[in-house]
């Protein structure tokens, strides 16, 4: 009985694995329904705790994203300037910022649910474009995803809110950054940010 | 003659469209030093008088009630949308939103409640500044306005016809339409509560991140959520190389 439900268990998972590695769509339509619906069914995520919420989106988004594409595109030329230090540090308080727009986002989640968009790619495309829209009590929302083939799995490498990419949304704030106090200026901004949001 | 009009704004577009390219960094903003006054004076006014208001307004009026407030004020938007796609070309989406206005009308009472929604019938936003946009004018430099906040050339000039719909349609009476003026501001502010405060807490530098977001989403908007990607500017091609780059740099 229980070697049963095992097998039956870790087939529903190899499909679920296959899936994802076949049809960018519906890996985002997975983890967006996993995320809505875990924060449907938490109390504490709905009124706001960070921490449960930045949990939520380390486990369950972030193993589907290539953070480091989407640090290097925002940073823009210096990136390639920078020390495999500095190039860490930035994506870490980079990473903390967006978690924490999503953070806030997502205690907005009450009856929305996700839907997709047709799919306008080809079946050897290794870039596609996934567009969605959050339909809920008041105006659909826009979201789209980049995403890269990177061997047989596909990654998020940058989101579009209301028709706003995120990665061209912070690169002229970093370029201003950058220009006045250097790659070190931007991570310091970066982190004061990260610290000043902690507080409050 | 209209074919030489049309040149022209042709040979406008593709100028607007070079600057964009050549300066991917530095948006349209060439009166930044006065718009920077109007956003730090529009930021004082916010922190002093209209979000201690929605803050209130939120606490004090039942949801039901803020809710039909939203939905009456909407309904009424609803109605220059339609009129705004159909001077847009689009006769389907502009009888699909008549058919909102007229059901949330009729069967949620004046456009208190909100009955279309649940019938499946979405709204599509348009304003005239979109329209303008639709025509091939370019958004122009962008512009801080008091009270209104962030803008373009373009969108001011269709913020004025937005104005004249929203308060000549309803009622003639000065009193009433000042009271109304007033209620849709709060409702407006009130909505935007949780979006301000995430603005607030990621933004490094507040006036670029709102500028940069407002005009990209103005021009997304004004080809319906799916614009075309500006030409490559010399600064993203030189991203790519990088990025290949560090792919394969030690970690």
């Amino acid at each position: 009985m229980f070697k049963q439900m095992l097998a039956a268990l870790s087939m529903a998972l190899a499909l679920g694995a296959v899936h994802a590695q076949t049809a960018p769509d519906a890996l985002i339509k997975q983890v967006s329904d996993e995320v809505i619906d875990t924060v449907k069914g938490d109390k504490a995520i709905q009124s706001g705790d960070v921490g449960k919420i930045i949990t939520l989106v380390d486990t369950k988004v972030m193993p589907h994203v290539n953070f480091q594409r989407m640090t290097a595109s925002a940073v823009g030329r210096h990136w390639k300037g920078a020390t495999p230090e500095q190039q860490k540090r930035l994506q870490d308080e980079f990473k903390t910022l967006i978690v924490r727009t999503y953070a806030g986002a997502l205690t907005q989640v009450k009856d929305q649910t996700v839907q997709l968009k047709p799919l306008r790619a080809g079946a050897d495309d290794t870039e596609v474009v996934v567009r969605t829209e959050v339909k809920g009590k008041g105006d659909p929302i826009q979201l789209d995803y980049r995403l890269e083939k990177s061997g047989s799995t596909w990654k998020i490498y940058d989101v579009n809110v209301l028709g706003v990419w995120l990665v061209d949304q912070y690169r002229s704030s970093f370029a201003q950054e950058i220009g006045t106090g250097g790659v070190d200026g931007l991570i310091a901004k970066l982190t004061e940010r990260n610290k000043a949001a902690v507080k409050t | 003659m209209k074919r030489h009009h049309r040149r022209q704004l042709a040979t406008a577009l593709a100028l607007v469209a070079a600057t964009a390219a050549g300066h991917a960094q530095s948006a349209n903003d060439p009166f930044e030093g006065w718009n920077r006054g109007v956003f730090a004076f529009n930021e004082e006014l916010d922190a002093a008088i209209l979000k201690p208001v929605a803050t209130a307004y939120t606490k004090v009026v039942p949801e039901l009630a803020r809710a039909g407030v939203t939905n009456f004020f909407n309904n009424f938007r609803d109605g220059w949308s339609a009129i705004n796609h159909l001077l847009q070309g689009k006769p389907v989406a502009a009888a699909e939103m008549g058919m909102r206005v007229a059901t949330n009308a009729l069967f949620g009472i004046g456009g208190i409640f909100d009955p279309a929604t649940d019938l499946g019938m979405e709204r599509r936003r348009e304003d005239f500044g979109q329209t303008l946009g639709r025509w091939g004018f370019p958004a122009g430099p962008y512009l801080v306005l008091p009270l209104f906040g962030p803008s373009s050339l373009r969108d001011t000039a269709g913020l004025t016809l937005d104005l004249a719909w929203a308060t000549g349609y309803l009622t003639n009476d000065e009193g009433v339409r000042i009271g109304l003026t007033v209620l849709e501001l709060i409702d407006v502010r009130a909505g935007l509560l949780g979006a301000t405060r995430i603005v607030d807490e990621i933004a490094l530098d507040k006036y670029v991140f709102i500028r940069d977001g407002y005009l990209t989403r103005r021009r997304s908007m004004v080809y319906d959520g799916d614009p075309p990607d500006l030409p490559e500017s010399d600064d993203e091609v030189s991203d790519k190389a990088p990025e290949t780059a560090s792919d394969n740099a030690p970690k």
